[in-house]
């Protein structure tokens, strides 16, 4: 039986706006275990970003638990949440804006052993930071360059590199290489998969590209307007997509082969507004198979076969 | 590299920092800073101008040559003795407008260090903790806006008694609000960008968060306005002098050279002239170098 | 109806030997370097590429619209339907954007004007160029509705849409002349999954019924597999391999192409690992003597670095600039295993 490293209960974030509370992550509920790999994706405005943020508490979360090694990290104070920060890391999405262009790489990649007092002297600092520099691939002549004189996946190495000073135990990884061209984007991929395996770290991956995270997860949760609407093991989830939405956005990723065409699920209309949703279903208006009740009440998610969650009222029959 | 002996370190950490010895961030602005020539005169201007400032002492001695009053000799045109003129005492024009440097950038200087401190920090916490804070902090600033500085030096010029510390707090204060807003909207923009998050991730605390990432990337603008204000605060003591408020007479102030010899404006130009051409010459010096150093502090920029 | 149907020119673009540099105080960057595309009437060509490829700058060229300084054609032609762009005064340019060219950005939410209802935005462009004469207002609505937004809609301002029907509404204007060749440059790399699955079959019904040539320009291989008929692959300002679907999909020549399709996860086997092209794009304003490619190249040899390689047909559409190929070997299908 594998380890539970990372519990979150009935997670919920709002924000308020002038036209009333928008729920960006509505009481969501999941699991990851130790050393395995959650792929959370969803369109834009989904709340998977959010999410990952409120798990750190970079967000605060409106309502509900994040237990961390069994610890409730959503009850810690600041000063204590601080210390925390340590196990959890983040590496972001844009490579450009995540980076002070003030610092050089090293300066970037020693701030968190400075902020949490790791290695006594300079010297041993610098130690480590050579060392991580090649971890993640980075030439030492680029130890005191500034981030604007790089390209987007050497700065994006930073972030992997900056992450990992501090030997964190799990990682959110918000779209890491959305910004990357795909011939880097592979570069980038690979580094995170050896780095996992080698240090047995523990992966939130939040991602819009399916075909990335098929490749990358243990597991898939999807999301849809602040609701997490399927979860399963990958392989599960794209034999049997059950949700229509997960559906549709499976067949929706340009396959790069002219011979495997699939079945297009073209969805009617848009994303609706996230602000004070009705307590219903929520992906009704887009939905081909809109039944009576899914305008009446909200389905709930629901263990269909082992580990292979939805959130559906086709599948309460 | 073939390692030989595995007790070898595998690197030395000082060598290759200092094989790769970074670009300090100021030579990258600096270079950027030559390649504006207006900028660049209006550096090298501001240079002498506080050169002339700190050896006005070495040129011309305050006693004999600056205050001490000449009367067989006034009112003279320029000449090889008196390159601009003397005034209605007989004093060397030349002379007082070089020690008047002294007054007009000291005071300009100290105000605006002092503005900056105060309203930078004010705006600085406004921006990075908002809400509440903000609220008040700005409508303080607000209130202190509606005033006309002049007016507000007057004033309290007048309640405290009339000498430079007075002056210096007067025009200050009715600079700080200024200040304020310009590092209250650029650290609201630098807040929202992700390294700030990021730095918060990896626990980082509030002052770490204002000090080391916040700070530095919202300076720019206020580095610009600083230069600006400069000018600013040097016409304003030279409007309060002219007005009586400023510098004491016989206190070779720019402003004051320029009030005194008003009554004499019609037949003798030149002893309004050249203090006039001087605060002129310093304003566009330092109004040139502020818009240089806004386009060569940009990092972005190449 | 259709004048495009009865033109002598077979081709719609016909640009050959482009060269754009822009030139700036810091050196030559060289953007474009002998570029060839090639679009038949009512055909679509993807263009692939990386960043900094120069596919953008290839798609401004068309309409003169590189920024000048620094951007600079050096030179090489651009046939529009048998007429060269590059002899045309700007007053001609004017003529052609828009009517008979149009470009699609990839940004929706820049490249719509604010204060301006979304109709009068598209009536804009109909009205410039007197198309259809009287009621530019109606045509624009009948091009909302084409688009699939309801024609009221159209009275409403851009801030009020979301970025795909932001994305129509550019799209919308774009065609709104009926224009012989639209150029767009990552049309959907903004959008989410399913809006990118919409509009992009929006987009192939519309070129259908309106019969225009498209160059799609985009870093995604899964969508020219869906949108295109050609794919030219662009490396370094230069066509290093063409050819129809099929040629470049099925026998894959260039190895560059080769590590763009292994870069991309695979769908149905996600435990195979990704084999990443190694290295960065060559420094633009410094270029390799040799082939362009040949620093990350896996089958690198010594010519590579040192002369570049010529062009080889495999078949009549096919063709590839590579050293691993001479003319015998080219005709097996190939050095490269898939």
């Amino acid at each position: 039986m594998t380890e539970q490293l990372l519990k979150v209960n009935n997670l919920c974030k709002f924000f308020k706006t002038s036209r009333g509370m928008l729920h960006a992550v509505d009481d969501v509920t999941f699991t990851i275990d130790r050393g395995k790999t959650l792929g959370v994706v969803g369109e834009s405005g989904c709340g998977k970003s959010t999410t990952g943020r409120a798990i750190l508490r970079l967000l605060e979360p409106t309502a509900g638990q994040v237990y961390f090694e069994g610890e409730d990290i959503s009850a810690l104070s600041k000063r204590q949440m601080r210390k925390k920060r340590k196990d959890m890391q983040i590496i972001f999405q844009d490579p450009f804006s995540s980076l002070n262009p003030r610092k050089t790489i090293s300066q970037a990649i020693m701030e968190p052993m400075i902020i949490h007092d790791i290695c006594e002297t300079k010297a041993e600092r610098m130690e480590k930071v050579l060392e991580l520099m090649d971890v993640v691939g980075l030439a030492q002549r680029l130890v005191n360059t500034y981030p604007h004189e790089l390209d987007g996946g050497r700065r994006q190495r930073i972030g992997i590199a900056r992450a990992l000073a501090l030997d964190p135990k799990f990682i959110v990884c918000d779209e890491p290489v959305s910004a990357l061209d795909v011939s880097i984007q592979a570069q980038i991929l690979n580094l995170m998969k050896e780095i996992q395996e080698e240090r047995d770290l523990t992966y939130m991956f939040i991602t819009h590209d399916l075909s990335v995270v098929n490749h990358f997860s243990d597991d898939i949760a999807v999301m849809y307007l602040g609701k997490l609407i399927e979860k399963a093991p990958s392989e599960e989830l794209f034999l049997h997509p059950t949700h229509p939405y997960t559906q549709a956005l499976l067949s929706a990723i340009p396959v790069p082969s002219i011979r495997k065409k699939r079945e297009r699920i073209i969805l009617k209309g848009e994303i609706t507004s996230p602000i004070e949703p009705k307590p219903i279903c929520r992906f009704a208006n887009r939905c081909m198979y809109t039944m009576d009740i899914c305008t009446e009440t909200e389905p709930e998610l629901r263990e269909i076969s082992p580990g292979h969650f939805v959130a559906c009222h086709l599948c309460e029959r | 590299m073939i390692t030989l002996n595995a007790n070898t370190p595998a690197r030395d950490t000082a060598d290759i920092t200092k094989k790769y010895k970074k670009k300090s961030q100021s030579a990258e602005v600096w270079h950027r800073l030559r390649r504006n020539k207006a900028a660049m005169l209006g550096l090298v201007v501001a240079i002498l101008l506080i050169l002339m400032a700190i050896f006005s002492s070495t040129l011309y001695d305050y006693e004999t040559q600056v205050i001490n009053q000449d009367i067989p000799n006034r009112l003279q045109p320029p000449s090889w003795e008196h390159p601009f003129g003397t005034d209605e005492s007989g004093r060397d024009i030349l002379a007082r407008i070089v020690y008047g440097s002294r007054f007009s950038l000291s005071i300009g200087f100290s105000t605006v260090v002092f503005a900056l401190i105060v309203g930078g920090t004010l705006g600085a916490l406004a921006g990075y903790y908002g809400g509440m804070l903000d609220n008040i902090l700005m409508r303080i600033m607000d209130i202190f806006l509606a005033i006309p500085g002049t007016l507000f030096a007057i004033t309290l010029v007048a309640a405290l008694g009339q000498n430079t510390i007075n002056l210096i707090i007067a025009l200050a204060i009715s600079s700080v609000p200024g200040f304020a807003r310009i590092l209250r909207s650029s650290v609201l923009s630098v807040r929202e960008v992700e390294y700030v998050e990021a730095a918060r991730a990896i626990g980082a605390t509030d002052a770490r968060i204002i000090m080391q990432h916040v700070i530095p990337n919202s300076l720019a603008p206020v580095i610009v306005q600083s230069t600006l204000n400069v000018a600013t605060v040097i016409l304003t003591i030279a409007g309060l002098s002219f007005l009586g408020l400023g510098v004491r007479p016989p206190q070779p102030e720019w402003g004051a050279l320029l009030s005194s010899g008003r009554q004499y404006l019609r037949d003798y130009g030149y002893i309004t002239m050249f203090p006039g051409l001087a605060i002129m010459t310093t304003i566009l010096a330092l109004n040139l170098l502020g818009d240089g150093l806004r386009d060569a502090l940009d990092p972005r920029l190449k | 109806m259709n004048e495009n149907m009865n033109n002598t020119n077979e081709f719609a673009l016909d640009m050959s030997d482009l060269v754009v540099e822009y030139r700036t105080e810091d050196g030559i960057v060289q953007a474009v370097n002998g570029l060839d595309l090639q679009i038949e009437h009512g055909s679509t060509l993807g263009l692939v590429g990386e960043t900094g490829a120069g596919k953008t700058t290839a798609g401004l060229s068309i309409l003169k619209l590189v920024p000048s300084p620094p951007g600079v054609i050096v030179r090489g032609s651009i046939l529009l339907d048998g007429e060269d762009v590059l002899k045309k005064t700007e007053k001609e340019m004017e003529k052609i954007r828009g009517k008979r060219v149009s470009m699609i950005f990839q940004d929706p939410m820049t490249s719509l004007n604010p204060v301006m209802t979304v109709e009068d935005q598209i009536a804009e462009v109909i009205e410039i160029h007197n198309e259809g004469g009287g009621k530019p207002l109606e045509k624009a609505r009948e091009m909302l509705e084409m688009v699939g937004i309801p024609g009221e809609r159209g009275r409403e301002y851009p801030h009020q849409f979301s970025g795909g029907m932001k994305q129509r509404v550019v799209i919308a204007m774009a065609l709104a002349c009926n224009p012989m060749l639209l150029i767009a440059d990552e049309p959907t790399t903004a959008l989410d999954v399913t809006i990118q699955a919409q509009v992009l079959e929006m987009m192939r019904k519309l070129k259908e019924v309106q019969n225009t040539s498209m160059l799609m320009i985009t870093h995604d291989l899964g969508v020219v597999a869906e949108t295109c008929d050609k794919v030219s692959v662009i490396y370094a300002g230069r066509v290093v391999e063409h050819g129809t679907l099929e040629d470049v999909f099925e026998n894959t020549l260039h190895p560059y192409t080769e590590g763009l399709f292994n870069s991309l996860p695979n769908l149905d086997d996600r435990k195979a690992k990704l084999k990443p092209i190694k290295g960065l794009m060559p420094d633009p304003s410094n270029l390799p003597a040799g082939c362009v490619f040949c620093p990350r190249c896996n089958y690198a040899c010594e010519i590579c670095a040192e002369e570049k390689p010529k062009r080889l047909y495999r078949n009549a559409t096919h063709y590839v600039e590579c050293h691993l190929y001479n003319e015998k070997n080219i005709l097996e299908g190939g050095v490269i295993g898939k």
